[in-house]
């Protein structure tokens, strides 16, 4: 069972903002949901392998070769609405 | 003839290259489609017609210089409002992206466009695709086409809306967890979820990546191979597409299903399914067993773990993906913006997301936070890979399980907003399909007593597209 303190730190790992209203809806649903999931402590996993991954894939490998990207440099940077100085460097708040 | 917007691709394809009909005329008559009924169903965020008429133009001068056209060239298709295109808006349904305009094509775009694609517009669904019914979609949700007081379902219910009204040929979906399955069946279309990597992810958002995959809407079997001979295959820019062979799709169409053995995992006609949707999916299996096939009912225990498997591990994955949206590169700004980074990320996040997506990514910062790793992530991993091996043991006897999509018909718009388990219940018989990563195709197979349809899904081994085809295909001409 989740409290409101609980549910305001996981906001705050997640950079998400709440207000108070969405605390106080979200404390129960989530509750809800997290209790839900217990079901899984049913099930005998000893021995059994984690899947991360479903079709058996791995090390892709792809040749090292430079290609052109879909986008153009500016029409990344069009894609914010930051604004961009002379330099065509995105202009961030500072880190305080 | 039919209207022209009611016809399959086949026959689109055919009146197109005999010069039946134009492509620009094929376009006109969806837009007409489109402006009649979507006011209504409010399948589409953003109509392009302008360059829908331009790419069906392109195809007429081909068609009248006698080129040779692709069966999709000219057949005007609609596209879920999570796939990059270039110069159109592709806003997820997220106050995040509503004005975000990408500056280049997703893969499945690209082969799109290659055979002649018109794309009428961006279809509707739930935020970054979290959802059962459109609802939490922040251009508001898609009314089912039968029944205006109920729900398309979800994530894809523009797609699933706009191909079972008639207002395009087919439309491009995702599936999740059922994103496409689902709407499909409460809607009365079919729906195709392919194994997970048979088509490029490339340029599409990202919810959860050991199981997001890309898949269509369509009217018929045949439609359904002819979109997906298009789309499936390697690519290079998403290295979770295997180098298996495509098949020629079609060859798997009209063949008969004599000796075939289905399968029927009984947890799927059990508690919680309702009971005019498990006979009707019951009465469709006779008809194949009529028709020569053999059914036998297989046991796949661990069903009832599927739905807490995806509710820790997909907010998991999707909490990582979403991290991504910082306010910075892409998406909105936020209203008053402050002055230092991490004031900015969380005002950025929590103006940006819906109720859902902040739900979701707080559901997976929880269970990947220290602590709580091994207990929810760890355990949801392990409890997958059984769930896989019990496919893998019922496939030992059978080539396909057949099983209904969605427990009940399209419900009421509302009923389950405020209860997220509830809604999320609505995906309790695709989701363990998904956590195998199986192919899986819904078909409409009746309707129930208050007129809504009724669908069921073909699941076979990975890569077996062919196969569900084959059994799709028999099973429409019954």
């Amino acid at each position: 069972m989740l409290d409101e303190k609980t549910v305001r730190h996981v906001a705050k790992l997640a950079r998400i903002s709440l207000t108070d209203a969405e605390v106080a809806k979200f404390t129960p649903q989530l509750s809800q949901v997290l209790d839900y999931v217990e079901i899984l402590k049913e099930v005998d996993t000893k021995d059994v392998p984690e899947t991360s991954q479903v079709t058996g894939l791995k090390d892709i490998f792809q040749k090292d070769e430079i290609e052109r990207s879909k986008a153009s440099r500016e029409e990344l940077l069009a894609c914010s609405e930051l604004p961009v100085d002379s330099k065509q460097v995105r202009v961030m708040p500072a880190i305080k | 003839m039919a209207e022209l917007n009611k016809l399959t691709i086949r026959e689109a394809h055919e009146g197109l290259v005999s010069k039946k009909f134009s492509s620009a005329e094929l376009t006109d008559a969806c837009f007409a489609e489109i402006k009649k009924k979507d006011k209504d169903l409010n399948a589409f965020i953003t109509l392009d017609e302008e360059g829908a008429m331009k790419s069906a133009k392109e195809v007429d001068a081909k068609i009248a210089k006698g080129e040779k056209i692709s069966m999709l060239a000219g057949v005007p298709a609609a596209v879920k409002d999570i796939f990059n295109t270039k110069g159109v808006k592709t806003t997820c349904a997220s106050p995040f992206l509503k004005d975000f305009v990408p500056p280049y094509d997703a893969t499945v775009i690209e082969r799109l466009k290659e055979n002649g694609l018109v794309m009428l517009g961006k279809t509707n669904l739930d935020e970054f695709a979290c959802g059962s019914s459109t609802e939490s979609s922040c251009f508001g949700v898609t009314k089912n086409p039968h029944d205006l007081s109920r729900v398309a379902g979800g994530s894809s219910g523009g797609s699933a809306a706009a191909v079972a009204s008639d207002m395009c040929f087919y439309a491009l979906g995702t599936d999740t967890g059922g994103s496409i399955r689902q709407p499909a069946s409460l809607c009365g279309t079919y729906g195709m979820k392919v194994t997970y990597g048979r088509v490029s992810r490339s340029g599409v958002t990202a919810m959860a990546s050991s199981w997001d995959t890309i898949g269509h809407f369509a009217k018929n079997a045949e439609d359904v191979a002819t979109v997906l001979q298009v789309i499936a295959g390697r690519d290079v820019k998403d290295s979770t597409t295997p180098d298996v062979v495509v098949p020629d799709y079609s060859k798997f169409l009209g063949q008969d299903v004599k000796g075939l053995k289905i399968g029927l995992p009984k947890e799927y006609f059990g508690e919680g399914v309702e009971k005019e949707t498990a006979e009707t999916v019951k009465a469709a299996v006779a008809k194949l067993e009529k028709a020569g096939a053999k059914v036998v009912e297989v046991s796949l225990p661990s069903t009832k773990y599927a739905l807490a498997v995806y509710y820790v591990t997909m907010p998991a994955e999707l909490s990582a993906n979403l991290e991504r949206f910082d306010g910075i590169r892409f998406g909105k700004k936020p209203k008053n913006e402050p002055d230092n980074l991490v004031d900015y990320y969380f005002a950025a996040r929590g103006e940006g997301f819906g109720e859902e997506i902040k739900r979701r990514i707080m559901i997976g910062t929880y269970v990947l936070s220290a602590g709580y790793y091994d207990a929810y992530y760890k355990k949801g991993l392990r409890v997958r890979t059984l769930i896989i091996q019990e496919f893998a043991k019922a496939f030992e006897n059978v080539d396909v399980l057949i099983a209904p999509v969605s427990p009940f018909p399209a419900f009421k718009i509302g009923a389950l907003v405020d209860n997220p388990l509830a809604m999320y219940m609505a995906d309790v018989l695709t989701i363990p399909v998904s956590a195998a990563g199986l192919p899986s195709l819904a078909c409409p197979c009746g309707m129930s007593a208050e007129g809504l349809p009724i669908g069921l899904q073909i699941i076979a081994p990975q890569f077996e597209e062919g196969l569900v085809l084959k059994v799709a295909s028999a099973l429409e001409k019954l």
